[in-house]
């Protein structure tokens, strides 16, 4: 018996000790590892491309560091989640991170980002990066937590072929959302196998229900999500509810697609990879980076297609001024806080960003330039016919409220934009329930009437 | 001496300690866990992902005036009556009643139908039921060669839909279960239920279903506690939606602990599916204790 036990013991001692040689222990001197977390996906490999560049880069400059790269596959929200579970624990925390500009504030606040102030002013190329730009990296403390790698805008991408079909006036530029309906039902006459115009809603797109589609609608109403004066939320605003109204006519009168396939949290790869290319869809809100799905080697590459498709300017409700909405946010690279080796990680960020890598993942990725040398450069400004249109909507262009309580009420906008489009609210009552939840997650107190 | 007759008695419960950690670590340690961290407004992020806070009650008052709630424990209820206490449970003892009498090779035929898709992993089974009933999938296909229009059933019918896929998926277990416990019915007994003229269905209700509830109480237990914590084939097959109308109690705790980085929250529900688990486990349990005289 107490043969079998201790054999019992030793056994279990012996796994004990083999689980722990699996842990990764202090690396020895002159053998350290970065570790480096990005998103990758099947239609989405520009970032990986960079960081494989930029890996092997930094190996050859720095022998005996190995830079690990940890490719997280999912879509935003799941990439989000997976980052901040594993930033979680300092065992698991990644070196060098990607990081979406609305999570950074909220993120600094849990002490999962390194202030790069002192390393940043020795770096001598940050001076290139757009002003604008590096606010996204900032934190409530005015430190600098985050770099940025690009930036985006949002625009309607139409089918010229469908709007030549419709007797529509090219190039299309809308002047109010009455100008967007009419249109809209002018296509749904010409071709009645066609979705005329798009939008996201529902929270199976999560934040590309707001990113490309609400919030264009909100901020043109003139009223806005935040008051950055009383710093407090917006409630009861006519906005809201005109806005849900908007989308409401658009999918009741099946000038959008269908509210099941609207649901459907891959319905963009539709839009990007069928509709569009097989002349399905009139026009949709989207992002500025559009053209990186179609241009040669992208995931649903797409000959011709600066010929078939053009892009104009979201407008106002009534046409007021500035005439035009935009949304802006982009990602960033940070360093872990808790990281053992951070000037060493820092320079693997630099690497990842410098002028040569910059450029290759912004033309990659149909980016805005965030670095004026890249901004400047031939190759940028000649990739596609675009560029020079969505990088001109900055000028109208808003941030997203980047504060902790922000992806709980972009959830609650979500949720009413699917109350709303699968009729089980009217936008009245889908907008009080949005005020509800406000309230309960921010507090009464900091919310205003508008 | 008596010392050391103690300590050989301590040594004798030394084999189970590895088992007993591993119990405390990964069943005991979640729970109390998850029960923990509901008292608290543990975050993914912000502020209080480093120091969360001691809240009470806090979220368990705030579960109460969530309108999702309800829904979702209604849904919860639901689904494992539909699907497992009425679905797998009578399904799996009809099919286990009527393999005993078919011919060999078509209850190995159907046997081997009914446990494929038990075998399959979750998430295999969960992506060939979102397949089966998407808008471009095999039902819509088959009954198209029927004249009938396409349905979106994931977004008209969702509950049904996660029912279905869920009965598919968990037969196997309970027709398994009952075959082994027919299996143990004796003989003589039906037989002699047969000479005194009982037919079939009162041979079923009067002497089979009587021996066997043994089997059936643990049946239950086990199927509902399975059924209670299922969460991967309704994410992928409706994510909860459309406007929460397939959100049961998991998929609640996993979106509010995880899309709203609201851990504390999230495992306030948590613990609520906890506490309806134990509450089952324990009527089943009182139903098998009866069964002793």
């Amino acid at each position: 018996m107490l043969r079998r036990a201790s054999k019992t013991v030793s056994l279990f001692a012996a796994a004990v000790l083999t689980l722990a040689a699996c842990t990764p222990g202090n690396p020895a001197e002159g053998n350290k590892t970065i570790k480096v977390a990005y998103q990758k996906t099947d239609s989405f490999t520009a970032l990986d491309t960079m960081f494989q560049d930029a890996k092997k880069e930094f190996e050859a400059a720095n022998q005996g560091v190995t830079v690990e790269l940890q490719p997280i596959q999912g879509n935003d929200d799941d990439y989000g989640t997976k980052l901040a579970l594993a930033l979680r624990s300092p065992s698991t925390a990644p070196d060098v991170f990607y990081e979406d500009t609305f999570k950074v504030r909220s993120d600094v606040d849990a002490g999962y980002l390194l202030n790069l102030d002192s390393r940043l002013a020795g770096w001598g190329e940050w001076d290139k990066f757009d002003d604008a730009a590096k606010e996204a990296g900032k934190a409530d403390d005015g430190g600098t937590y985050a770099v940025p790698l690009g930036t985006d805008t949002r625009a309607i991408w139409y089918n010229m072929k469908i709007f030549e079909a419709a007797g529509v006036a090219l190039p299309w530029r809308p002047s109010s959302w009455q100008d967007i309906l009419d249109t809209a039902r002018k296509i749904k006459a010409a071709s009645p196998g066609v979705i005329p115009f798009n939008m996201y809603a529902g929270k199976g797109t999560g934040e590309g229900t707001v990113m490309q589609g609400f919030y264009e609608l909100l901020y043109g109403t003139g009223a806005g999500l935040y008051d950055p004066d009383s710093k407090k939320w917006v409630v009861g605003s006519a906005g809201f509810k005109d806005s849900l109204t908007f989308l409401k006519t658009l999918y009741s009168e099946n000038l959008a697609v269908a509210p099941a396939e609207a649901l459907d949290p891959n319905v963009w790869k539709k839009v990007f990879g069928e509709w569009f290319p097989k002349a399905k869809l009139g026009a949709t809100v989207e992002g500025s980076y559009a053209p990186s799905f179609w241009q040669d080697g992208g995931s649903y590459a797409w000959p011709g297609y600066e010929q078939e498709m053009g892009v104009a300017p979201f407008p106002t409700q009534n046409g007021g001024a500035p005439g035009a909405v935009s949304m802006s946010g982009g990602w960033t690279l940070a360093v872990g806080a808790e990281t053992k080796q951070p000037d060493l990680a820092f320079n693997f960020l630099t690497t990842a960003l410098n002028a040569k890598n910059s450029l290759a993942f912004t033309v990659a990725s149909s980016q805005i330039a965030v670095r004026s040398d890249v901004a400047a450069d031939p190759a940028y400004q000649s990739a596609n016919p675009f560029v020079k249109d969505v990088s001109g909507l900055v000028s109208v262009t808003k941030y997203r409220p980047a504060t902790s309580d922000y992806p709980r009420i972009s959830a609650a906008v979500q949720e009413a934009t699917e109350a709303v489009i699968t009729g089980s609210r009217t936008p009245e009552q889908a907008a009080a329930d949005y005020d509800t939840a406000v309230a309960g997650i921010v507090g009464g107190d900091k919310t205003i009437r508008k | 001496m008596a010392a050391n007759h103690r300590t050989r008695q301590l040594l004798r419960y030394l084999p189970v300690l590895p088992a007993v950690l591993l119990l405390l670590v990964f069943l005991a340690g979640p729970v109390l866990w998850a029960f923990h961290s509901s008292l608290t407004d543990a975050g993914l992020t912000g502020r209080s992902a480093r120091n969360p806070e001691w809240v009470g009650l806090e979220n368990y008052q705030r579960l109460l005036q969530d309108p999702v709630f309800p829904l979702s424990l209604a849904l919860t209820v639901l689904f494992v009556a539909g699907s497992a206490i009425v679905g797998q449970n009578v399904l799996g003892l009809a099919l286990a009643v009527l393999m005993r009498r078919a011919r060999p090779v078509v209850s190995a035929t159907v046997g081997t139908a009914v446990v494929a898709a038990w075998v399959l992993p979750e998430i295999v089974a969960a992506f060939a039921a979102y397949a089966f009933f998407s808008r471009d999938g095999t039902l819509n296909q088959l009954l198209g060669n029927f004249g009938a229009s396409e349905t979106d059933w994931l977004y008209t019918v969702p509950m049904a839909a996660v029912i279905l896929a869920n009965i598919w998926r968990g037969t196997a277990f309970s027709m398994l279960v009952y075959r082994a416990a027919l299996n143990g019915v004796p003989a003589e007994l039906t037989e002699a239920a047969h000479m005194d003229g009982a037919g079939p269905w009162q041979r079923l209700a009067f002497i089979t279903l009587p021996v066997i509830r043994g089997s059936i109480a643990t049946n239950l237990m086990l199927v509902t506690l399975q059924t209670l914590a299922v969460f991967t084939l309704i994410w992928v097959m409706t994510a909860g939606g459309p406007a929460n109308g397939s959100t049961t109690l998991p998929v609640l705790a996993y979106q509010e602990a995880f899309k709203f980085g609201d851990i504390g929250y999230g495992t306030a529900v948590a613990s609520v599916l906890i506490l309806i688990g134990a509450v089952f486990g324990a009527a089943y349990l009182r139903l098998l204790r009866e069964r002793k005289p």
